[in-house]
């Protein structure tokens, strides 16, 4: 996918223009982190699971060799086939040739991220073949050919009234003046047309919330079933993951199962979760006759070692995106790229590199609510921070910003000097805010005063006052009153 | 026998902008029982480089602040954002210089944000100055979430006759200042508070309080620029019953 994420700030005013956008973020902003809350208060060892989650990803991202290559030794035992790929290309590319060595019209797809970080459906096109996307979310989307914004909720940005047009745009054969008024009915539309096309697919493509090292299989999780329609009805099943998502057992997988849907949308468990191992065995009923697992890395191994390795541990469950106030105000199409919110800012400047990613990582207020309710205990405002160095020191920071910064810590570091220049300064705003106590305007503050006035200083610094000896009367008076 | 001494790390923004609020927290300090001093070779703890990306002015700073405030029993801080960089990231900045770390792990030690410092160490049940009106708490990021501050602004509070607190439902959710975050990205800034601003008008209170001077001047701007009445004060000005300054962007007088 092309990033916009150079012109962060213009995608953030648009998006702060977007009345609908607005509405639409507001509800998020109220649904997700109450259900998140009440789900964990359910669980009185919530936070214990989140430790032990926590430990299992870090213990994975010390061996990630050796759970890797007993995961490709137990798939090829089930008869299935690992391909690693190192970058985009190379997963598209061998995608491409699965595909047609299958000899594949159209492509059934259960929602995945790693399809969005390496543009599958764009290939795909490309090559002929057709890719349907079955999660109603995607499909949705994909009619109104735009990328997810959100990472477990594609469409969160769309009002039903906008689902619905598209549905009379891109359903032209239907009646109309049918009813499209209500969600049911949309859902139910959707359902009609995905059901031929899951029934007539020659590939089913899906991505992975976890591969067991253990077993070789991978774990799918949906509310809506459809990544059971889309890998086990066609001939092939292949799954896209990157390699971070193996765990070593199937008891780490129920762990990180526990704490995953709650953080995401406060479900005990997601309504399907499937675990899918291999070919069709012989007598199974039903089963794909090949299994392909696409490893990829594209940048993440080398991400390991580093101040962002700790978000490998990162099982995409969207908490971070929920609860920050910068995703809740802007969503996520404004970020510029696949992924968004808290763990996209860290994510992004390691996946697409500093130049294009410079403004996520600033773009933050550190507010720490991420790594609050991040159920792996990721520290994005630690990594967020790291970025920054990152950035200062290899001079990607603005250079009147750092000019101006780099002045005021000199300054900070002569007190006496400091003292007297901004004893002047704050002398002078403090004469001519006074009368109003505050500015509507003021030259250079036009970040500050744009939305909100600048509450004027009062004049005299503290530090001024407190050596001239004013302490002894304030304090001392009110210390009285309070009879000391 | 001699009062134990507390370093008023008074924070930049209250030196400059407040000076009320830093007289406040030094004559709670007092009431306390505690000598307070303030070193003047203070200006900034280092925040603003230390979040932009500049280790090496944060660290030089960091060093000065030490300096300045190891000599003390106690460090206080009327800022939980500042607190939390003393407390916090000093020692982290160090990682590498072993002298150095140990001292800044020896001040984060003795550094307290203020409310935190008065519910630990002034433990007292006596009343507070009386103030009569409906006040919410809006709680700022750095001191929840690095310091733990949480019920102690609040139990002080419950001392003061006549003053009912009403919880704002996103109380702990960020009022969008984030320091140079504000200028950087002003319009964000201004919805995330515009946000704030919202749920301050819910709850019907007809005061804001808080401990980050940088939050409350946030607040206050967008509440004035809408033309709220609601007033805004750092929660020592209360607790330590000053009403002679003005609340924070009013008129004088």
């Amino acid at each position: 996918m092309d990033s916009t994420t150079r012109q962060f700030k213009d995608n953030a005013r648009g998006a702060l223009d977007d009345a609908q956008l607005q509405n639409a973020l507001d509800k998020l902003g109220r649904g997700f982190p109450l259900k998140r809350l009440e789900a964990a208060a359910r669980l009185p060892e919530f936070e214990r699971l989140r430790d032990q989650a926590r430990e299992i990803k870090n213990h994975v991202l010390d061996n990630l060799d050796f759970y890797l290559e007993a995961f490709e030794a137990k798939v090829e035992a089930a008869g299935g086939q690992v391909h690693w790929c190192a970058d985009a290309d190379a997963a598209r590319r061998t995608i491409g040739e699965i595909c047609k060595a299958a000899g594949a019209k159209t492509v059934t797809k259960s929602k995945s991220m790693i399809g969005e970080e390496i543009a599958i459906n764009d290939y795909l096109e490309n090559e002929g073949i057709e890719p349907i996307e079955t999660d109603l979310g995607e499909y949705i989307i994909q009619l109104r050919r735009e990328p997810p914004s959100h990472i477990i909720a594609p469409a969160i940005h769309l009002s039903m009234g906008q689902v619905e047009e598209t549905f009379r745009e891109s359903h032209a054969d239907l009646d109309p003046d049918r009813a499209l008024d209500e969600p049911r009915k949309l859902l139910e539309e959707a359902r009609t047309r995905l059901r031929d096309r899951f029934l007539g697919a020659d590939v089913g493509l899906t991505g992975a919330n976890m591969l067991i090292a253990e077993t070789g299989s991978n774990v799918l999780v949906t509310n809506e079933g459809n990544a059971d329609l889309t890998y086990s009805l066609p001939r092939v099943h292949i799954v896209i993951a990157s390699l971070e998502k193996i765990v070593p057992t199937l008891e780490d997988a129920s762990t990180i199962l526990r704490v995953l849907a709650r953080s995401a949308t406060g479900q005990e468990m997601s309504v399907y979760t499937t675990f899918c191992t291999g070919v069709r065995r012989p007598g199974d009923l039903d089963g794909p006759e090949e299994y392909h697992v696409v490893l990829l890395d594209n940048g993440r191994s080398k991400l390991l070692g580093t101040e962002s390795h700790e978000m490998l541990r990162c099982i995409r469950c969207g908490a971070c995106l929920n609860h920050c106030p910068v995703y809740r105000s802007v969503g996520g199409h404004a970020y510029g790229w696949v992924y968004s919110g808290p763990m996209g800012a860290v994510l992004i400047p390691g996946l697409i590199g500093m130049d294009e990613a410079a403004h996520l990582p600033n773009a933050s207020t550190l507010c720490g609510r991420c790594e609050q309710v991040c159920p792996m205990r990721i520290p994005l405002p630690r990594m967020l921070r790291a970025w920054r160095h990152k950035l200062y020191e290899s001079r990607r920071t603005g250079a009147l910003g750092r000019w101006a910064l780099e002045g005021w810590a000199w300054l900070a570091r002569r007190p006496r000097l400091y003292r007297l220049i901004m004893g002047l300064g704050v002398a002078g705003l403090g004469m001519l805010g006074r009368r109003r106590g505050r500015f509507r305007r003021l030259p250079l503050a036009g970040g500050w005063t744009g939305g909100r006035d600048l509450p004027a200083p009062e004049g005299d610094t503290f530090i001024q006052q407190w050596h001239k000896g004013a302490r002894g009367d304030a304090s001392g008076e009110r210390l009285r009153r309070r009879g000391r | 026998m001699t009062q134990p001494s507390v370093g008023l790390f008074v924070t930049c923004l209250v030196d400059l902008m407040r000076p009320a609020t830093g007289f406040a927290a030094a004559e709670l300090i007092e009431a306390a029982g505690f000598r307070v001093e303030v070193p003047a070779a203070q200006t900034c703890c280092g925040q603003p480089a230390y979040n932009s990306g500049n280790t090496e002015d944060t660290r030089a700073i960091a060093k000065q602040v030490i300096a300045a405030f190891e000599g003390f029993d106690y460090v206080v801080v009327p800022s939980g954002s500042c607190g939390g960089t003393l407390r916090k990231h000093y020692p982290e900045l160090f990682a590498a210089d072993a002298a150095w770390q140990a001292r800044a792990e020896s001040l984060a030690d003795k550094t307290f944000e203020l409310t935190q410092f008065l519910q630990e160490h002034a433990k007292s049940n006596e009343k507070l100055l009386a103030w009569e009106v409906a006040a919410t708490y809006h709680d700022s990021c750095s001191g929840l979430r690095e310091l733990g501050i949480k019920g102690q602004p609040r139990e002080l509070l419950s001392k003061v006759d006549g003053l009912s607190l009403i919880e704002g439902q996103e109380a702990e959710t960020c009022c969008g200042f984030g320091g140079l975050f504000c200028v950087k990205y002003g319009d964000i800034s201004e919805e995330i508070v515009s946000a704030k601003v919202a749920d301050i008008d819910k709850t019907g209170a007809d005061l804001v309080l808080g401990g980050d001077l940088g939050c409350l001047m946030n607040i206050a701007g967008r509440l004035k620029r809408l033309g709220r009445p609601t007033e805004v004060r750092h929660v020592a000005e209360v607790l330590a019953g000053m009403r002679d300054a003005p609340a924070i962007g009013e008129p004088d007088g």
